[in-house]
């Protein structure tokens, strides 16, 4: 992506602007940031109901198995940490792209389909991602980018009951579980996952419904829109990274506190262990600690700590923020940043320099919030 | 009342200069979560950084409209940031500035002239 290319549009771009959208360039598209009733509202309306978020300007990319699943899940696993081999069928779980020296690539979640994989990625990675994945995955996977879909997220305690009312089966599917749904003789890819720390859902669907599936569920109480701006304070208060900004290629899986995205057949002593781009030094990190930590942080005052604050310790400087903003939820601002190990415990006492002044910081447990995935 | 360019609106209450910003310019800056204000008695120029104003997404600075000492400041938005949102014009005032001469407001826009340049 350079930076003249035009920005695209969304398939629902008229609907967004139908609902007041506020449009922002992000990752090569026009995105709304938030919607008349702004990010404030729209983050309170989706922790205590449903919020309707347009995410299509994400990847989504199918994995089309050439010589069987079995084959093509060893040979994922050759590119990322994460047991895929044992994700069974309408499962979903989160992974992560590694490089030789254990930086993240990016992160994303991947769902065994039964005939195939569905990996969806972040946008601004979208066309390295698929290059990545045709240049290791070729000779056992058709390596398809899915550009005719829509992809929704409904997120909040209310949108079990707001979806169920268009999908009804959606209502037995617990977190992390993938289906197919039948809507107006449509397919939509439902996942209950999300990126808010909420109950809630994926919807992928073809662009042609995409606007008609959208009003059906804005007509209903519970469901109201909210924009990029609630998505980024929403899964800031639940401890969720940011692909660009808490986790990029010069952090590794454990320093940004995502070892639990290694499941213990991809650890050492595990049948599969290692054999990942970069294992060397993640392993090594997981058995001895990484030298940093991203951690949650808490400014002892009303002002914000935003992305890029210094970070310091006893007039030392420890680390810098890489998320901070406001937390409506928690009402008080919040961040996440890296420190050495050391000064990792929750409660410890940092200074971060706002404006040439140094506030005080304590590090904080993730997340902000507890979160409230239907298990 | 006058405006400025930076969508800042100017009221003269006696020898003092109210200072606040305009609806549209609280309505693009969203919802606003924290305020820090000048130190009363403060001899500010024209030009100067002298209020922070942090929204949900994002840190702007407020800049002094003119040359002057700050008389007060309106304390009441530390605690409640959000009246720069519920009441821009009123309640959601920032600070009152004494200038020498009244007359520097007359190259400022009216109230016409701001409304046609956000328009």
């Amino acid at each position: 992506m350079t930076e003249d290319t035009a920005l695209r549009r969304l398939a629902l771009n008229d609907l967004h602007l139908a609902l007041g959208a506020r449009l922002v360039p992000f990752a090569g598209y026009e995105m709304p940031v938030q919607y008349s009733a702004g990010v404030m509202q729209e983050h309170l309306h989706t922790r205590a109901a449903a919020g309707l978020f347009d995410v299509s300007h994400m990847g989504q990319v199918i994995l089309w198995p050439k010589v069987g699943m079995d084959r093509l899940a060893l040979a994922l696993e050759a590119l990322v940490p994460a047991d895929v081999a044992g994700l069974k069928p309408g499962r979903q779980r989160y992974g992560l792209f590694t490089d030789m020296r254990g930086g993240i690539l990016d992160d994303f979640m991947v769902a065994n389909r039964e005939t195939h994989f569905l990996v969806v990625v972040n946008a601004a990675c979208k066309a390295a991602d698929l290059a990545h994945m045709r240049a290791h995955l070729s000779p056992v996977a058709e390596v398809i980018g899915v550009t005719d879909r829509a992809l929704l997220a409904l997120q909040g305690p209310l949108s079990e009951a707001a979806l169920a009312r268009l999908l009804p089966d959606v209502a037995r599917m617990r977190f992390l579980d993938v289906t197919t749904q039948v809507w107006q003789g449509q397919d939509i890819w439902v996942s209950r996952s999300g990126y808010s720390g909420e109950d809630g859902f994926e919807l992928s669907l073809p662009e042609t419904h995409a606007r008609a599936f959208a009003e059906a569920l804005l007509a209903m109480p519970e469901v109201a829109p909210a924009g990029l701006g609630a998505r980024d304070s929403l899964r800031l208060e639940a401890g969720l990274c940011l692909y660009g900004h808490d986790i990029d290629t010069t952090t590794s899986p454990v320093e940004a506190g995502l070892g639990w995205a290694i499941q213990p057949v991809r650890r050492a002593g595990g049948a599969r262990a290692g054999g990942f781009p970069g294992a060397d030094r993640i392993l090594r990190e997981l058995a001895d600690g990484p030298s940093r930590l991203r951690v949650g942080l808490r400014p002892e005052g009303r002002a914000p700590m935003r992305e890029g604050t210094a970070l310091f310790h006893g007039g030392t400087r420890v680390g810098t923020v890489t998320s901070g903003g406001f937390g409506p939820s928690v009402g008080a601002p919040i961040a996440m940043g890296y420190v050495p190990r050391a000064l990792a415990g929750p409660g410890t006492l940092l200074q971060g320099e706002v404006r040439s002044r140094h506030m005080p910081v304590a590090v904080s447990a993730l997340p902000f919030r507890t979160t409230a995935y239907k298990r | 009342m006058k405006y400025t360019e930076d969508h800042e609106w100017l009221r003269v209450e006696g020898d003092l200069v109210v200072v606040g910003i305009t609806e549209h310019a609280a309505t693009q800056l969203g919802d606003v979560v924290f305020v820090e204000l000048p130190e009363v008695e403060a001899m500010v120029a024209r030009g100067d950084e002298v209020v922070v104003i942090e929204s949900v997404k994002a840190a702007s600075d407020i800049l002094a409209p003119v040359d002057g000492e700050i008389i007060e400041v309106n304390d009441a938005l530390v605690d409640t940031p959000r009246l720069v949102n519920d009441d821009p014009l009123g309640a959601g005032w920032f600070f009152k500035i004494r200038v020498d001469d009244l007359s520097v407001l007359d190259d400022f826009l009216d109230e016409d002239e701001y409304e046609e340049m956000i328009a």
